[in-house]
């Protein structure tokens, strides 16, 4: 393919592309996220390859692998378009009857979904209750592409945010992001543009960029579908931020234990550049970027910013204390702009149509959507896209399908690990940055877990506090030694060796980590044990008073007549 | 200078120096253990923490040794926040290194009694400051020994964790520059042994030809010989017998 030289050249190549594809024929779309090839989507795509062929509807029929459309508890999952019919735990085995259908023009009725509600079959993907009360603006495209075809993204109307921004002037991009009032999708929730002005001003001339594709949390995932599933959206926002930043290198750090979206965002970089819409004199405007993949090494820590450049730069990962802005000095010492994978993800959206358009959606101080993964004690395990504002009860039980086995709610804890939990009594809260921690939680990068009501919160505590225990990078005093303090008292009241004292100490460890730890990551562990402290108390005290524990979880029978 | 106040006293400050630097050139006490004139600034005992209130008016808690001083800034180092995160810091450092006097005598300082927490045994003294490791790479040069493994594990060690360093040269900054004494070193009978948390080292000394004393590991003398590009035989006398 000869390189784009001219936003014409585009234009050309766009309209090649639709003209080829004929509007009339059906589409067998398979998620092949990570998910799903747990399920074993990949021997589903490859039945339908043949089934396809066997029944000789080849020229009526294409069958497409989609990224993770996010209803991962449903895998694996299979639509077909333009009926927009919509199949769920579809197996090898299923793939005939699937075919067959298409071309009588019926539906397989018993792969259906079915609306615990209603007892009603459900068709049409869009009528699916968990889809419903979504609004999908960055990951709904998952599923209308190809994630390694950059003539799929180009099909739905990809690269035109970047033709659309290459024709502004970059403090125009700037404003238009300050304005659209998009924050940091990765946690922190800092205003996105004036991060990019403050790069753009530095007095240097070498500046970087950086997408953080660090995903830790555990449980959290929508990154991953994001890089796997729609690898151009996130390259065409960085391009587009490089532009106004006047940032003519980027690295993409993405988690070593990803494989699938190292390769597909490869595969994506590679086909960009081959069009000439990264690299050297872009779509002819003389505008020059490439981007590299950096792959972590396996450290949760080096999600956070400065240990993430450490990193980057060859050194131990490690934070630094942030009084001079890596917007000054990041990088090898230079200017860097680093942003979430999901905030680059929102960029293209927002030059498309507008900040006022993209403003309107959300609350006061959070504007447009936010993908959150939904997991723990929920029916409906999976990504979900929702406005800033939803509740949490439209989020559990709306979408996610409330708690599966007739279990009762008892909280959810946001942001991940050192996130906060919150009770059933705060589940009208409208979810934005300023909300959240406002309840002792925080946004983070996203996840939230449902918990039902056996589950114990001191265990709970005990096992975050463990797992960031493990991730601290120990240089600082107070995370490294605070936590290991920590986790020996919680694990003591698990055991039925908690003492009155107990609660008291740990609030004061907690209000030291959250005053004097060097990183974030230290700073908020302590939000799951404060958290269920405040919320939870009772448990705590039945833990240590009567040696019992109230959700049956800790086996403290035993261990405290000792 | 910037105009900067610290508890009340009004200072002026040269540009570029850092808050705990202004504060200690006006006889003002932070305590810090961390901290450490020959090699940059690190932030991880966090003990020098103060309370900062910009021109702007913005308040926050920073760390003295990392945060530099900016005309109108206002600086409280020990007010009853600060007390309560010292102690507690300090109380953390006295379960890891009950054994150590200098954690003792900054507890009975800062009224800290301990007893609290569960105790620690084999950290010998190390409270992790990396101050040895930081002023052999940044000072010395070598990096012959340097933190490995993360959080709770980490620790102070030689290259692949092997007994013997061969970087190692043996000048001992790393002894000088530990705030705890939790590396010793102990030069006798033309050997030098350096004792650090999990392993020890001998070096050969060098004998003065015209005194007599050991003064300096061979491997010292060596190593200088080469990074300043002298002979060797420069060295036979020690610096005493030179003047």
């Amino acid at each position: 393919m000869a390189k784009l030289k001219s936003f014409g050249d585009l234009e050309t190549l766009k309209k090649s592309i639709t003209g080829k594809r004929d509007p009339k024929k059906s589409v067998i779309a398979i998620c092949n996220g990570t998910g799903c090839q747990a399920y074993g989507c990949k021997s589903v795509t490859a039945a339908f390859q043949d089934e396809v062929k066997k029944q000789n509807l080849a020229d009526k029929v294409d069958v497409m692998p989609i990224g993770c459309p996010g209803f991962c508890e449903r895998g694996t999952l299979v639509m077909v378009r333009p009926q927009g019919i919509f199949y769920q735990r579809v197996r090898p085995k299923d793939v005939p009857e699937v075919v067959a259908a298409i071309g009588k023009n019926s539906v397989v009725d018993r792969l259906l979904f079915t609306d615990r509600q209603t007892g009603a079959k459900v068709t049409h993907e869009s009528d699916v209750p968990f889809y419903k009360k979504q609004r999908r603006l960055i990951i709904g495209n998952n599923g209308l592409i190809d994630s390694t075809s950059i003539d799929d993204y180009l099909a739905i109307g990809g690269y035109n945010a970047l033709a659309k921004a290459l024709k502004m002037k970059p403090e125009q991009i700037i404003d238009e992001v300050k304005k659209s009032g998009l924050r940091g999708r990765g946690g922190a929730g800092f205003p996105t543009g004036s991060k990019w002005e403050t790069t753009r001003n530095a007095h240097d001339e070498v500046k970087y960029i950086i997408a953080n594709a660090d995903e830790g949390d555990p449980g959290a995932f929508m990154d991953r579908a994001l890089v796997e599933g729609n690898p151009h959206s996130v390259l065409e926002g960085m391009i587009i931020g490089a532009y106004a930043i006047g940032s003519h290198q980027g690295y993409m750090y993405i988690r070593n234990e990803y494989p699938l979206a190292v390769k597909n965002m490869r595969t994506a970089i590679q086909m960009a550049e081959e069009y000439g819409l990264l690299g050297k004199n872009i779509l002819g405007t003389g505008f020059d970027f490439t981007l590299k993949i950096q792959r972590g090494g396996g450290a949760f820590i080096c999600g956070e910013s400065t240990a993430l450049m450490a990193s980057l730069e060859g050194k131990v990962g490690e934070p630094r204390a942030k009084y001079v802005h890596t917007s000054e000095q990041g990088l090898w010492g230079k200017p860097t702009n680093l942003n979430n994978v999901e905030t680059w993800a929102n960029v293209p959206i927002i030059i498309n149509n507008g900040a006022a358009w993209y403003s309107q959606i959300g609350t006061k101080g959070s504007k447009g959507t936010k993908i959150f993964s939904l997991v723990g004690n929920i029916t409906n395990t999976g990504l979900v896209e929702v406005p800033m504002g939803t509740t949490l009860k439209e989020i559990v039980f709306d979408i996610g399908g409330g708690i599966p086995k007739g279990r009762k709610f008892k909280a959810v804890q946001t942001g991940g690990p050192s996130g906060g939990v919150i009770p059933e009594s705060m589940l009208d809260m409208p979810v934005d940055y300023d909300e959240l921690t406002k309840a002792g939680s925080m946004m983070g990068s996203g996840g939230m877990i449902v918990m039902d009501d056996k589950t114990c919160m001191v265990d709970m505590a005990r096992y975050y506090t463990e797992f960031l225990e493990g991730e601290s990078c120990g240089k600082c005093l107070p995370c490294r030694e605070g936590l290991r303090h920590m986790k020996a008292i919680l694990t003591g009241i698990t055991e039925g060796r908690g003492k009155k004292e107990d609660i008291a100490l740990l609030e004061e460890i907690c209000a030291t980590l959250g005053d004097a730890a060097l990183c974030q990551l230290g700073a908020s562990a302590p939000n799951p044990v404060i958290s269920t402290i405040r919320h939870f108390r009772a448990e705590y005290e039945a833990h240590i008073n009567e040696h019992k524990c109230p959700a049956g979880v800790c086996k403290i029978g035993a261990a405290a007549v000792k | 200078m910037v105009k900067i106040t610290i508890n009340g006293r009004n200072i002026n400050a040269p540009e570029g120096v850092t808050v705990l630097h202004a504060a200690r050139e006006n006889n003002i006490n932070i305590p810090t253990l961390c901290e450490n004139e020959a090699v940059a600034p690190y932030g991880a005992c966090r003990l020098c923490l103060v309370e900062i209130k910009t021109a702007k008016g913005r308040q926050r808690l920073v760390t003295s040794c990392l945060y530099q001083v900016e005309e109108g800034l206002t600086v409280q180092t020990n007010t009853e926040r600060i007390q309560k995160i010292r102690k507690m810091l300090i109380e953390l450092l006295l379960a890891r290194c009950p054994d150590s006097d200098v954690i003792q005598q900054m507890a009975k300082e800062h009224g800290v009694t301990g007893g609290r927490l569960t105790p620690q045994t084999g950290n010998n003294k190390c409270i992790l400051c990396a101050n040895c490791a930081r002023t052999c790479e940044e000072v010395v040069g070598v990096s012959a020994i340097s933190l490995s493994k993360r959080g709770v594990e980490r620790e102070l060690t030689t290259p692949f964790g092997e007994d013997n360093s061969d970087d190692c040269i043996g000048c001992g900054s790393c002894s000088y520059s530990c705030p705890t004494g939790a590396i010793t070193m102990e030069d006798k009978n033309g050997t030098r042994k350096i004792t650090w948390p999990h392993n020890e080292m001998k070096f050969k000394m060098k004998k003065c030809s015209v005194c007599g004393q050991f003064w300096a590991p061979v491997k010292q003398v060596e190593y200088v010989a080469k990074t300043s590009g002298t002979p060797v035989t420069d060295y036979d006398i020690c610096p005493n017998c030179r003047e």
